[in-house]
């Protein structure tokens, strides 16, 4: 019953899993940001595993790094959405079709 | 055993949360689960030992990131349930069982090659967090000052964006009055 580095490898894959099924199946936006914070919470999940059994701190401070990236992704990617809803009273992706030749 | 036993509870209770976040039909309930699974996420960091980490994804996650979005659900209307996209389901899965699988690969491949030493090795007798310090303030240091000015970045340009026309509301004002001003703009 020991937990070795392919329990929480294999774990990461399927929160990562999860949150592809969530990107590609989601139509409102905030929803879609939901499924993004999903699979960067799986990638930290292998980061953190690997960088304890392999007794090197590199995972970790990529896993900080990824925490930052997503903080301010969260902080701009929701003055977007603001902006976008206050012009168009929606953020369904169907809305967002603008460009069509 | 007690780590197996955490892990395995964790693990469920996870996945649970997040195919809640991503199957719910109300926006609510899938940031609700979103915010409880971040939380769970932090346990797995614990039981690895890595401390700082942990508490760094509860702060972070479920206290900055979980209230952000929090604020910005006031401003849209989540009140409907959501619609969902209607794709060829087979597609969906077959892409995502690929892309997991390509995952794997990716992670698993230097574990078959079996030669990796440890570029900034732990050293031991010092808690985790003393080695974060030294690591982040040595060999990280400028990645470090560079993620300080992306949040800087990130929240002047939140600022930016969300703080226009903030004095009036776009829920309260009825469809006339909106007309008439867009007739000003245009004629202006």
């Amino acid at each position: 019953m020991e937990i070795g580095l392919n329990h929480y490898l294999v774990l990461s894959t399927i929160l990562f899993a999860i949150g592809l099924v969530g990107v590609m199946r989601r139509k409102n936006l905030l929803l879609l940001f939901f499924a993004t914070e999903i699979l960067l919470n799986a990638v930290n999940i292998a980061f953190a595993a690997i960088s304890h059994y392999y007794g090197d701190m590199t995972g970790q401070m990529f896993a900080f790094f990824i925490i930052a990236v997503a903080a301010s992704e969260v902080a701009v990617g929701l003055g977007l959405l603001i902006v976008w809803y206050k012009r168009h009273g929606s953020i369904d992706l169907d809305v967002l079709t603008t460009m069509k030749g | 055993m007690f780590e197996a036993v955490a892990f395995y509870l964790f693990a469920f209770l996870t996945i649970t949360m997040f195919i809640i976040t991503v199957t719910t039909s109300q926006a609510l309930y899938a940031l609700t689960a979103l915010a409880a699974g971040m939380i769970f996420i932090s346990a797995f960091f614990f039981i690895l030992g890595a401390d700082f980490l942990g508490a760094i994804q509860i702060i972070v996650y479920t206290g900055a990131v979980m209230a952000l979005y929090a604020f910005g659900m006031m401003f849209f209307d989540t009140t409907r349930s959501v619609k969902e996209k209607q794709g060829n389901k087979f597609i969906i899965t077959g892409l995502s069982t690929l892309a997991a699988v390509l995952v794997v690969l990716i992670v698993g491949a230097p574990m078959v090659s079996n030669n990796i030493v440890a570029l900034y090795p732990t050293i031991d007798g010092m808690g985790n967090v003393q080695n974060v310090g030294l690591i982040l303030f040595t060999k990280y240091l400028v990645p470090f000052e560079l993620a300080a000015v992306m949040l800087l970045v990130a929240m002047v340009a939140g600022i930016v964006l969300a703080g226009k026309k903030m004095d009036r509301s776009i829920t309260l004002t009825n469809d006339a009055e909106l007309e008439i001003e867009k007739n000003k703009k245009v004629l202006s």
